[in-house]
C-alpha cells in the first residue's frame, strides 16, 4: 500500500507539471492586455515601465517558471511562516494579481472560507439525503419509492443549478420573503441572531447544491446496494436467521458503501467547479466568484493560480480515491 | 433463400429487437414524444409564427409601447424589454441550444471515438493516447472553457462573424472537453473485440487493419457510441447554457435558450416567465434525452433485453 501511493504521488507530480504548463500557455494566449484599464493619457514610456514592473514583458518561458517557483516554493514558504510566525521567505516576490495588487494566495484565502461553508455543506447535506434514498430504493427495487427516486435522480442533474438556483429564489425569496436572495460575506457569527440569519441565507444555495450532488450519489448507492443484495452471503445471513435491518444495515450496506466513497471523493473537486455557477447566483464573493472577476479583466496570474488550484484538486482526490479503495477493500492489492 | 431471408428481416431485424426493447421503457417513450414535441416547436413553429425574432419598432414611440407586455394573442408569451416577441424568440433560441447540443456531441464523439479506436487497436499508442486522456480528465474543465471562450471570442468572431464565430467556438470548445468518457468506453470494447474470432479470421486474409477497422470493429462499438452520444446531447446544452448563463455565451441577436434565461434574470421580480420559459425549455430537453439515452442503454444490452 505504502509504495503504491508513493508511485502515484510520483506519478502525479508530472501530470501536474503538464497540466500547468497547458493551463499557463493557454491563458496566457490571451488577447486582452493588463494595462486596459489604465488611461490612454499615460505616456508609452510609463507603460513600459509598469509592464516591467508586473513582469508582464518577460518572455513566457521566464514567467512559466518564475511562476513554478513561486506556487511551489515561495508560497508554501510564506504560509510556513503565517503559521509558525517564522521568517523563511524573507520577502522573496510571491504571485501578485494585476487586478488588486495583492498577492494571489491572500485573495484566496480571503473568498476560500465562504466558499467551502456553502459547498461543504451542501456535499455533506447531498450525501447524507443520497445514501437512504439509494438504500431504499434498492431494497424494494421497482416500487413507487424507487420509481420516484429514479424521477429525482434524472431531474436532478438533468435540471441546471442556475434554473434551480433562480426558481427557489423567485418562490423562497422574491415571493415568500423567508430567505435573503443575497449572501451577505461580511456577517460574522456571534450571538443566536446571528446564527439564523447566516442559517436563512444558506439554506437557498446549500439546498441547491445539495439537490444536485444527492442526484448522482444516490444513484451509485442505489445499483451497489443492488448487486450486493443479489449476493450469496447476504442469503446466507438470511437463511442464519438474521434479522432484515441487521442483513441489510450492516452487512450489504458495509459491502455496497465501499464504491460510493470513491464517488463521493472523486466528485469533491467538480463540486468547486460547479459552484461557480451557484457563487454567481446567489452572488456569494467565494472563490469561484474571484476566478469569473479575474477572467473578466485579463488578470491573468489569478486566472492560472486558481484554475491551477483546481487541477491540483482533482488529481488530489484522484489519488485519495484510489487509495481509499485499496483500504476499504482487501480484495483490491494494487501491488 | 433469399426471399425467406428478406422476410424475416421484415419481421424482427435487429433494430426491431432494439425498437420493441425501447418500447417496454415507459419513461423513454414519453421523452421520445416530449423531445419530439420540442423539435417540432422550434424547427417547424417559425414556419408557422412568422414574427422575426429579432423584430425591434423602429419608431420609439410605438417601440416603447411594444415593450414588456404581458401574454395577449398577438404576443403568447408577451414581448422582452425590446419589444420582441418572446415566442418568436423561444423558437429560434431553441434551434440553436439543439444545433449547439448536436454538433458538439458530434465533435466530442468523432474525436472519443478515434481516440478510443486508436488506443485499443493498436497497442503501440495505447499508453500514450490514454495518458493524454487522463491529462484531458484531471483538467478543471468548466474554469478552461470560460477562459478559452473569453480568449478567443473576439478573435474568431472577428474573422468569420460574431453568429458563425461564436457558434464554431462554443461547439468546438465543448467538443474538445468532452470526449474523454466516450474514448474510454471505446477503448474497452474494442480491446475485447481485437481478441474475438472474426477479427482474426479477417486478418488472417490479409485484410489491412484500416478495413478492420471501418468494417468489423466500428459496427460492433455502435451501441455504447449511441448512448455516449445521447448523452453528449444533454451534457453539451448543459454547458453551453452554463457558459450563456455566466455571460460568456452567444450574443443577444443570437439566442440560445440559455442567453434568453441570462437576458430574463436581470428582471426577475417583475417578469419571472421570462427566466421560466427558457429554464423549462432546457430542463426538458436535457431531462427526455436523459431518459432516452437511458431507455437506448437498455434496449442496446442484448442481456436485458428479452425481458
Amino acid at each position: 500500500m505504502l509504495t503504491f501511493t508513493l508511485r502515484r504521488l510520483l506519478t502525479a507530480i508530472p501530470t501536474l507539471l503538464l497540466i500547468s504548463l497547458v493551463i499557463f500557455l493557454l491563458v496566457d494566449l490571451a488577447p486582452g492586455s493588463p494595462l486596459s484599464d489604465v488611461p490612454l493619457t499615460v505616456p508609452p514610456d510609463v507603460r513600459q515601465k509598469m509592464l516591467e514592473a508586473m513582469g508582464a514583458d518577460q518572455p513566457v518561458m521566464v514567467r512559466y517558471f518564475l511562476w513554478l517557483k513561486q506556487f511551489f516554493w515561495i508560497e508554501p514558504l510564506y504560509g510556513i511562516d503565517a503559521l509558525l510566525g517564522t521568517d523563511f521567505a524573507q520577502g522573496a516576490q510571491r504571485i501578485i494579481s494585476w487586478q488588486s495588487k495583492v498577492p494571489v494566495f491572500q485573495i484566496i484565502g480571503e473568498r476560500l472560507p465562504q466558499t467551502l461553508t456553502v459547498v461543504g455543506t451542501a456535499y455533506l447535506i447531498g450525501v447524507l439525503i443520497a445514501l437512504p434514498i439509494g438504500i431504499y430504493s434498492a431494497y424494494r427495487q421497482y416500487s413507487w419509492f424507487d420509481q420516484a427516486g429514479t424521477f429525482f435522480a434524472m431531474a436532478g442533474f438533468s435540471v441546471p443549478t442556475f434554473f434551480t438556483g433562480n426558481l427557489l429564489i423567485l418562490i423562497f425569496a422574491v415571493n415568500l420573503g423567508w430567505f435573503p436572495t443575497i449572501y451577505d460575506t461580511n456577517l460574522e457569527v456571534v450571538d443566536w441572531a446571528s446564527f439564523t440569519k447566516m442559517l436563512a441565507q444558506m439554506a437557498l444555495p446549500v439546498t441547491v447544491l445539495a439537490l444536485f450532488n444527492a442526484a448522482e450519489i444516490s444513484r451509485y448507492t442505489r445499483s451497489s446496494v443492488l448487486e450486493n443484495l443479489g449476493q450469496d452471503y447476504v442469503r446466507t445471513a438470511r437463511a442464519k436467521g438474521m434479522g432484515e435491518q441487521k442483513v441489510v444495515l450492516k452487512h450489504v450496506l458495509r459491502n455496497s458503501l465501499i464504491p460510493v466513497v470513491t464517488v463521493v471523493a472523486l466528485g469533491l473537486p467538480t463540486v468547486f467547479g460547479g459552484a461557480i455557477v451557484t457563487e454567481q447566483i446567489f452572488k456569494i464573493n467565494g472563490i469561484g466568484a474571484a476566478l469569473i472577476g479575474a477572467i473578466n479583466v485579463s488578470d491573468l496570474p489569478t486566472v492560472q493560480t486558481v484554475t491551477f488550484i483546481f487541477a491540483v484538486l482533482i488529481v488530489m482526490f484522484n489519488l485519495i480515491a484510489d487509495i481509499l479503495y485499496g483500504i476499504l477493500d482487501p480484495r483490491i492489492r494494487y501491488d | 433463400m433469399t426471399e425467406t431471408a428478406v422476410q424475416i428481416e421484415k419481421v424482427r431485424g435487429p433494430w426491431g429487437d432494439v425498437w420493441a426493447q425501447f418500447r417496454k421503457h415507459k419513461g423513454a417513450m414519453t421523452a421520445l414524444f416530449l423531445l419530439g414535441g420540442l423539435a417540432v416547436f422550434c424547427l417547424i413553429g417559425p414556419l408557422v409564427w412568422r414574427i422575426d425574432p429579432n423584430f425591434i419598432e423602429s419608431d420609439t414611440v410605438k417601440m416603447f409601447k411594444m415593450r414588456n407586455q404581458g401574454p395577449s394573442l398577438a404576443h403568447p408569451l408577451g414581448t422582452d424589454q425590446l419589444g420582441r416577441d418572446m415566442l418568436a424568440r423561444m423558437m429560434f433560441g431553441g434551434r440553436i441550444s439543439l444545433a449547439v447540443g448536436t454538433v458538439a456531441m458530434l465533435v466530442a464523439i468523432f474525436i472519443g471515438t478515434t481516440v478510443g479506436v486508436m488506443a485499443g487497436f493498436f497497442r503501440r499508442i495505447d499508453g500514450l493516447l490514454m495518458r493524454l486522456t487522463d491529462l484531458f480528465l484531471a483538467l478543471p474543465l468548466l474554469p478552461l472553457l470560460l477562459v478559452m471562450i473569453f480568449l478567443f471570442r473576439d478573435t474568431v468572431a472577428g474573422i468569420l462573424g460574431p453568429r458563425l464565430g461564436t457558434f464554431l467556438l462554443i461547439v468546438m470548445a465543448i467538443g474538445l472537453t468532452s470526449w474523454m468518457q466516450a474514448a474510454r468506453v471505446v477503448r474497452g470494447e474494442v480491446l475485447a473485440l481485437k481478441e474475438r474470432e472474426f477479427v482474426l479470421a479477417a486478418r488472417s486474409i490479409g485484410t489491412p487493419s484500416r478495413r478492420i477497422i471501418t468494417r468489423h470493429i466500428l459496427p460492433n462499438v455502435l451501441s455504447p457510441v449511441l448512448v455516449a452520444a445521447t448523452l453528449g446531447i444533454a451534457a453539451a446544452i448543459i454547458t453551453e447554457s452554463v457558459l450563456s448563463f455566466l455571460g460568456l455565451g452567444f450574443p443577444p441577436d443570437f439566442p440560445t435558450w440559455g442567453r434568453l434565461l441570462y437576458d430574463g434574470i436581470a428582471e426577475i421580480r417583475t417578469y419571472p416567465e421570462r427566466v421560466i420559459w427558457p429554464g423549462l425549455a432546457i430542463s426538458l430537453t436535457v431531462l427526455s434525452v436523459n431518459y432516452i439515452g437511458d431507455g437506448l442503454r437498455d434496449a442496446l444490452d442484448p442481456r436485458i433485453r428479452g425481458r
